[in-house]
């Protein structure tokens, strides 16, 4: 057994460079983003980047492996914001509760709001997970611990507290790196989840649902599974979100909250594992560097997403793979 | 409960009902689009709001509130046939996610545009003062205004059942509705027709918004909120129904104002629970073709 793979091992060619470092993905990703704080010109950018990176990722297993186009992923970002917001600000309790929690409620949600879009198909599946993330949004609105309109404010966590580890998060590097090490474990999570026969009937369904059936997987509870996945990554990003803001917006649960992870993810690459964090980084600085410029700078987001929808629906990271990697 | 009449309840139940026909004619111009080409507007919103800009504007130059009504509609049609032939036609053929998502961008550019253009604040608009003051209508006076809106509604509703249903031009658009392929091999011009079934979708959001603009006033934003209406009751009618699209539009407009009556806390949220509803029960909607979305 053992000589056997030895010798495939040795008939194979030199793999390249390339695929060396796609077969470990969460690596690169992670030393990648570990040299971000020094690339962008400031830590909370930074910081905006890694936070709306993992929104990113948690939508683009649904919309970019799956293929089913959600818009009304702010309900799990909100809630994850929302849960670990009052559970630090009202009910004091620690980030190691409170970021579980956020992550188990978005889940929960996932569960709820899945089960019933699940039942509709195509098109209708973006129309319907954007009407019942705009109920959560009243819904929220009007719940007595929310805020309603000025959202919730001391959120604060102040330091991390690990064995042995004393992070100051006042620090914005060291909030970074704080952040990053969250990150990189859901990215290790996602990864694993992504390389299993669970990864696989999901992008099954993406290529061909009837196929998938056919070949025995149970579609519904394939995507009812990878939408709690997804909803329960996105909360994540929420309560990270919520940290670092130290309050939470309503805004987080409104439309276009779940219309900047589409862009982000289109910009980056739907369906790359690194390219929802290359989409939150374009859509931040674009968003950074037109604001000094001008306030309409959503005009100029806007049109930049219909360029790339138009021409590059790819997005940037998908381009790039295609062509380092296309022949 | 108290100071609950019967009376009360009539004239909010024609509130529903002028509040549902801006819906219904919101949710009959993205059906009418999505059984076509099935291309959903995520921008119907935005044709909403640049409707009711367009009437403000079009009013300080030709002063006459009819005029506007015929001009308005004829207007955002055009603008929607530009964008039809220049944004969404090269996306045909690629999947049904992507003029979606192009038009969700649309919406920004749209909605930026005009705040460039009119500034971020909100205005009112004035009624025509021929349609001030309110009318006796058995159960008590109702404003004329709300009852001009849903006189409007009726009759283009009938227009375009009788332009559907008895003309020519009607015959293909059902009938590429149903199949584009078969009717592009009778040697007819689909492209032609889609172009003019998304400016007369279009048109027809941006009447709903002119007609709505006297009721709650014009804001650049006010298109987010219409657009998530418009889809619950095409999902709740059936898409691509238009019969489905009236019915639901109505339902809606209806269960909103007697809600705010009854019980004011769930009326921003009673029109999903409907939604949830039929989910629940008939997954393709009131009026909708079961498979239809395979």
């Amino acid at each position: 057994m053992n000589a056997h793979t030895d010798v495939l091992h040795g008939a194979a060619p030199p793999r390249r460079l390339f695929e060396r470092i796609r077969s470990h993905r969460v690596l690169a990703s992670v030393l990648v983003l570990l040299a971000l704080p020094w690339i962008v010109p400031n830590g909370s950018v930074a910081v905006n980047i890694l936070v709306y990176g993992l929104y990113g990722v948690g939508f683009n297993l649904v919309f970019g492996y799956m293929g089913m186009l959600s818009f009304g992923h702010a309900a799990f970002f909100g809630i994850g914001a929302y849960c670990a917001g009052i559970l630090v600000a009202q009910a004091g309790l620690p980030w190691w509760i409170a970021l579980p929690a956020a992550v188990l409620a978005a889940a929960v949600l996932a569960l709820a709001t899945g089960l019933l879009a699940i039942r509709t198909r195509g098109i209708y599946f973006a129309m319907v997970t954007l009407a019942l993330s705009q109920c959560v949004y009243f819904l929220v609105y009007q719940f007595p611990r929310s805020g309603g309109e000025n959202g919730l404010r001391g959120v604060n966590v102040a330091e991390v507290r690990l064995p042995g580890l004393r992070i100051d998060l006042l620090d914005p590097t060291a909030t970074y790196l704080a952040f990053l090490a969250v990150v990189a474990l859901a990215l290790l999570a996602l990864s694993r989840v992504l390389e299993s026969p669970f990864g696989g009937a999901v992008e099954a369904i993406r290529e061909n649902e009837a196929r998938a059936r056919a070949c025995g997987y149970h579609v519904e509870h394939t995507k009812l599974m990878a939408f709690v996945l997804s909803g329960g990554l996105c909360g994540l990003a929420g309560a990270l979100d919520a940290i670092h803001l130290s309050n939470v917006a309503i805004e987080s649960l409104h439309y276009e909250t779940s219309g900047l992870v589409v862009m982000i993810c289109l910009l980056g690459g739907m369906g790359t594992f690194f390219g929802p964090f290359v989409g939150a980084a374009l859509f931040l600085l674009v968003q950074d560097v037109f604001s000094l410029w001008t306030e309409h700078w959503q005009l100029y987001v806007g049109a930049l997403f219909m360029f790339f929808v138009l021409f590059f629906p790819k997005g940037v990271w998908g381009t790039i793979l295609e062509k380092t990697h296309g022949r | 409960m108290d100071g609950i009449t019967p009376q009360l309840i009539g004239l909010q139940l024609f509130t529903g009902l002028a509040l549902g026909a801006v819906y219904v004619l919101l949710a009959v111009g993205l059906s009418l689009i999505f059984g076509m080409l099935t291309v959903v507007n995520f921008a119907h919103g935005a044709f909403f709001m640049v409707g009711a800009y367009a009437g403000y504007a079009l009013y300080r130059i030709v002063p006459n509130f009819w005029l506007c009504l015929v001009l308005v509609p004829v207007v955002v049609g055009l603008f929607g046939m530009l964008v039809e032939r220049t944004l969404v036609r090269p996306l045909y053929g690629r999947g049904v996610d992507y003029p979606l998502l192009l038009t969700f961008g649309l919406a920004y550019v749209m909605i930026e545009t005009v705040r460039i253009v009119f500034g971020k604040q909100g205005m009112p608009v004035d009624a025509p003062a021929l349609l001030e003051g309110s009318a006796n209508i058995l159960v008590g006076k109702f404003p004329l205004y709300r009852l001009f809106v849903i006189g409007v509604t009726v009759a283009l509703l009938i227009g375009l059942w009788l332009f559907i249903e008895k003309t020519s031009f009607g015959l293909i658009v059902r009938a590429g509705a149903r199949d584009p392929q078969i009717v592009r091999i009778l040697g007819i011009d689909v492209g032609r027709v889609w172009l003019i079934v998304f400016g007369l979708g279009t048109g027809v959001a941006g009447l709903a918004g002119f007609l709505a603009a006297p009721v709650q006033g014009i804001s650049p934003e006010m298109g987010g909120s219409v657009l998530t209406v418009a889809f619950v009751v095409t999902v709740v009618g059936g898409m691509g129904s238009l019969v489905g699209a009236v019915v639901a539009g109505i339902l809606i407009g209806i269960v909103e104002s007697m809600a705010v009556l009854f019980v004011p806390e769930a009326a921003k949220v009673s029109m999903f629970v409907i939604m949830v509803l039929v989910l629940l029960v008939r997954p393709q909607g009131l009026f909708g073709r079961a498979g239809l979305m395979n």
